[in-house]
């Protein structure tokens, strides 16, 4: 596929590879913040042929992994009561709440579907107008243009059985957040690529002048990754702060106008509780009054539910980059994919899973 | 949960609510994508698709330039790679 295979050849990676080994000279730890991005790391290997001086450690951009226990308790309450129709990404279905998953939930006769996109939950409300139908909002900038989208069209369209559960973080303070954090380790950041695709990425250059780090904006594919890579290693030895833009066959520094504006007319930004982190101030969106009635936080009383994490699980300190997946003593043994204790060994994007599928113990 | 995959748009349809929807099509695999947020976007771009919806049009300028500058990394001897595939 064009724009997909010529990314994947080894010997462009190899080339990059090269340039990269000639200028990285002193130790540097570097931080990917998309779990996709983790993922392609993992998978294409880059992450054993980078020379030993260069770190790289996987941050929180997950975003089955953030969303909090008890948010995964709310869904699954929704999920249960009759005539629901509860809709959600694949993903979510296996992340244990506190007592089940939502794939139990279906298993024992509750209505959960998973779409494909928010729109075809919005045409599931539309058919089944005698059903409450709930979509699972969940996701980072990227997917809140679709979201949005959906809220405006049920709002537009008169679709009031329509209501979606908003699970939505954002990037640049969760950056910040582990970056004034005193045992931050990170000298620089993969910013990820589809998420400034939608934002852009002025709000990450305060970010870089104030932590002093460079932020090289990169895309998903091995030799996007591998030049992301080179691109923060070279600004790092050059003594070079700032962002630049690896992935300038999408990214415009102003984003995507359009997208922005649907965001905006439909989210407000609010604090948000972050699995294994805790509250991070204005790190989410949920929707502006004018939308409330979409809001399945009220409309089915589920706010009040709170929960407690498993003290086994460490996917807090991973997910800020303080350890590696390997350094959890849980990790292979009592927490596995098939058992998980915490969101990162379930989802397709988490630190934890990804190790544990390509055999990285350390 | 960030994929991003692209595509080719074959068709641009306006939709009843006025946003344009469309045909793109994922190396032969054909799906109808919202096309709001890229209202510049013609028949034969490629479009990046995010759940259902195009986010941007990439820019085949940009791609092009990026492997130029691979090529100037002097490491590209007999691998023709100048050109993206």
């Amino acid at each position: 596929m064009k724009f997909v295979d010529e990314y994947r050849q080894e010997p462009e990676v190899h080339c990059v590879l090269e340039a990269l080994k000639r200028v990285a000279i002193h130790p540097w730890t570097i931080m990917e913040i998309c779990g996709g991005q983790t993922h392609t790391l993992l998978r294409s290997g880059i992450d054993r042929m980078l020379p030993e001086t260069v770190t790289i450690v996987h941050g929180p951009g997950c975003p089955v992994c953030v969303t909090p226990l008890e948010q995964i308790d709310r869904a699954i309450a929704i999920a249960r009561r009759p005539g629901t129709i509860f809709a959600s990404f694949g993903d979510m279905l296996r992340v244990p709440g506190s007592g089940t998953d939502l794939l139990a939930v279906k298993a024992n006769g509750g209505d959960v579907r998973i779409v494909y996109s928010p729109l075809d939950a919005v045409k599931l409300a539309s058919a089944n107008p005698d059903r409450e139908v709930v979509f699972f909002a969940v996701g980072f900038e990227t997917t809140a243009p679709a979201n949005a989208m959906a809220v405006w069209q049920a709002f537009h369209g008169g679709v009031r059985n329509f209501s979606i559960l908003s699970s939505h973080v954002l990037v640049p303070p969760a950056m910040e957040a582990i970056l004034g954090s005193p045992e931050n380790r990170i000298q620089g950041f993969l910013a990820a690529g589809h998420v400034c695709t939608v934002m852009g990425y002025e709000e990450y250059e305060p970010i870089a002048a104030r932590y002093r780090v460079p932020i090289v904006v990169t895309g998903f594919e091995p030799l996007d990754l591998m030049q992301g890579l080179f691109m923060t290693v070279a600004s790092l030895e050059a003594g070079r702060i700032g962002v630049e833009n690896q992935y300038s066959r999408s990214v415009r520094r102003e984003g995507n106008p359009e997208a922005r504006r649907m965001i905006d007319e439909v989210f407000e930004v609010c604090d948000r509780p972050w699995r294994g982190i805790g509250v991070i101030p204005k790190s989410g969106y949920r929707l502006r009054p004018a939308y409330a009635a979409h809001d399945a936080l009220t409309r089915f009383d589920v706010a009040g539910i709170s929960a407690v994490e498993s003290p086994l699980c460490i996917a807090g300190t991973i997910m800020q980059g303080i350890k590696k997946p390997g350094e959890c003593a849980a990790f292979g043994g009592r927490c596995t994919p098939e058992h998980p204790l915490g969101a990162p060994m379930v989802s397709s994007e988490g630190a934890c899973a990804a190790y544990h599928r390509y055999g990285r113990t350390a | 949960m960030c994929l991003g995959v692209p595509g080719r748009v074959e068709r641009i349809d306006p939709n009843a609510l006025g946003f344009a929807t469309g045909i793109v099509s994922f190396g032969g695999i054909r799906k109808e994508i919202c096309l709001a947020y890229v209202p510049e976007v013609k028949v034969g771009d490629y479009v990046l698709v995010h759940v259902g919806f195009a986010l941007s049009t990439i820019d085949e300028a940009e791609a092009a330039a990026m492997f130029e500058d691979l090529a100037q990394l002097g490491e590209l001897e007999g691998l023709d790679a100048q050109e993206p595939r």
